[in-house]
């Protein structure tokens, strides 16, 4: 068992900001805790001589050159915003109120 | 709200301070880390923005390679290992000034590791060394800039709503990370500021950045805890952020031992925190608590392949190091004959390594000095330009000095062929050619201007003769000014003296 609790869901819902019902708590804690421990399922074999993957593509070293290309103009930037003011992205208060 | 402090030397004399510093830098780089946008400063809002910096859905990072440079030659400048494998991580947070929910950065797999850098600092018991030892460098970009709009001071307490401007998004960012530092005493704060600066030095010499720490191109967060000794475990510490000048490191680490000293004295622990730091008033205020807030959810960039920098390539990049700045500075106060304060003018005026290329091209070290620290540096500092901007060369300064050692200009003319090489006249021959500028040796001009002033003003003669010699001064002034400046301030005094019989 992998233990996922209901509060490790509330935790991980509000990191996420996703909204999900106290009632719905449980539900969720079920499946993640199934997927987890499908995914543990690996941990049963022995993989002492397998080194650590941190990529599935096999290369390394892709780099760009330092050269400015295209950017888009501020219209184009600014075009899917749902609010704008003065050519910059207008959003809601960050902070509540204290 | 201020809080309790308690008196500095009493903290210190109770409990043993130890620093944690952190420093970010933006490269000068012409593009953004991970796409093409440029990252010249003070454009219109939301110019330098793509798909890429702004967390546009299927868009892809590609990576700066002179971003990655950068971070290899900070690392072996700081005496770090290089990863021979590494890779970025996704660090998650939702906060407007990073549109794609996560900042890319390194997490388990810094580009450079296990460091140090030595610094200087004055201590009671003269100059000392402190190691001060490194963690980490590591690569990361940085955010969009917010304004506050609404409320009573334009801060983001109280604010209606907020503006973002992405164009510094993506901009490449190094963090440099110190282990903590122990065994400063009281001198942690003379420490931090020594360091800051020394890192500072570093980054200029190596040219990957501008490090101007008030335009926020070089930042500091200041890490500090207090223990009762040595020997106690590491006590709880507070982050001061936004540091932003060498004064206010100091300042800040000076600040936060008094504070933690006074919760501590009166029984309270140290809340760990994140606090700002305020100029004004030289105080820091609680930020947030460190809490879920800080819970990344770190995990590898899988849209960034992993970086092997070679070991030909490493190599390849230490050969590009220059010589510590601090170990350089020792050589040429010595190589030179300075004191450390004249050194301390030359480095404030920016001028080190234009008088290190006029040197090497042969122009006398205390000629070169005056040349750049002095005339030139006021020139510049009238037209509001960098001392590099003015197209004066070591071969125009040579040439000068050679003119100057052979008696043909004076100060005075050399400054005015100065001023010709600015105006963009040709080289000092030519200056000095078409603008007539010699010194006048012969003695007929010079004792017909001397006999026009002291006509001009028939006191003066008597008063030199009563023995009051400063006022040749008067005279030799008229002569110069009569002559254009083309005479030989000395020989005119000489004539004046002999003409009146007066001796020196
Ligand atoms: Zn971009």
């Amino acid at each position: 068992m992998s233990g996922i609790s209901q509060d490790d869901v509330a935790h991980l819902a509000h990191l996420a900001r996703i909204s999900i019902p106290a009632d719905q708590l449980g539900h969720y804690a079920d499946q993640l805790g199934a997927i987890l421990d499908a995914v543990a399922q690996v941990s049963s074999l022995d993989t002492s001589d397998v080194p650590a993957m941190s990529h599935p593509v096999p290369m390394t070293n892709v780099f760009r050159e330092d050269i400015p290309g295209v950017s888009l103009t501020a219209a184009q930037a600014l075009s899917g915003a749902p609010a704008v003011e003065d050519e910059r992205f207008r959003v809601p208060r960050i902070l509540d109120e204290e | 709200m201020a809080e309790a402090i308690m008196n500095y030397d009493e903290a210190i004399s109770k409990f043993d301070p130890v620093l944690g510093l952190e420093v970010h830098v933006e490269l000068g780089t012409n593009t953004k880390m991970f796409c093409g946008c440029s990252t010249v400063f003070g454009a219109p809002p939301n110019t330098h923005v793509c798909p890429v910096c702004l967390g546009l859905p299927g868009a892809l990072p590609t990576l700066n390679k002179i971003g990655v440079e950068s971070a290899i030659r900070i690392g072996l400048a700081l005496n770090c290992e290089i990863a021979q494998w590494c890779r970025f991580a996704r660090k998650n947070y939702f906060y407007p000034d990073m549109p794609k929910n996560f900042q890319t950065s390194q997490y388990d797999e810094p580009i450079a590791f296990e460091g140090y850098l030595d610094v200087e600092i004055d201590t009671d018991e003269g100059r000392k060394t402190f190691r001060v030892p490194i963690e980490r460098a590591h690569m990361e970009e940085d955010t969009g800039k917010n304004s506050h709009v609404g409320g009573a001071t334009g801060r983001i307490h109280g604010a209606d709503y907020s503006l973002v401007d992405y164009n510094r998004a993506g901009i490449p960012l190094i963090e440099i990370v110190t282990k903590p530092i122990t065994g400063t005493g009281k001198y942690a704060p003379e420490v931090a500021k020594a360091y800051v600066a020394a890192l500072r030095d570093i980054l200029r010499g190596l040219g990957v950045s501008d490090v101007k720490m008030e335009q926020g191109s070089l930042r500091c967060d200041v890490n500090l805890s207090l223990r009762e000794t040595p020997e106690s475990k590491l006590g709880i510490r507070s982050e001061t952020k936004n540091v932003n000048s060498l004064r206010s490191v100091e300042r800040a680490v000076r600040y936060e031992v008094t504070r933690h000293a006074a919760r501590l004295t009166a029984g309270d622990s140290v809340v760990q925190e994140t606090r700002h730091w305020h100029e004004d008033t030289g105080i820091s205020t609680s930020g947030r608590p460190k809490s879920d807030a800080e819970d990344y959810r770190y995990f590898p960039e899988p849209d960034l392949l992993p970086i092997a920098p070679s070991r030909e390539w490493v190599e390849e990049l230490r050969a590009t190091i220059p010589e510590n700045p601090a170990v350089r500075r020792a050589r040429l106060v010595a190589d030179w004959g300075l004191s450390e304060l004249d050194m301390n003018t030359v480095i404030n005026s920016g001028a080190l390594d234009l008088i290190v290329e006029a040197v090497d091209a042969g122009v006398d070290a205390a000629a070169a000095r005056k040349w750049w620290t002095g005339e030139l540096s006021r020139i510049a500092n009238d037209r509001g330009i960098e001392l590099e901007e003015l197209p004066v060369t070591p071969v125009h300064l040579k040439r000068l000095e050679e003119l100057i050692t052979a008696g043909s200009l004076n100060d005075k003319l050399a400054r005015q062929a100065l001023e010709g090489v600015i105006a963009g006249e040709g080289d000092i021959d030519a200056i000095v050619a078409a603008r007539g500028l010699a010194v006048v040796s012969d003695d007929g001009p010079l004792l017909a201007a001397i006999d026009e002033a002291l006509a001009a003003d028939p006191a003066v003669a008597e008063t030199i003769k009563s023995g009051k010699l400063a006022a040749a001064g008067s005279v030799v002034g008229a002569v110069m000014k009569a002559t254009r400046g083309q005479a030989d301030a000395a020989r005119v005094r000489e004539l004046l003296f002999e003409k009146l019989g007066v001796s020196e």
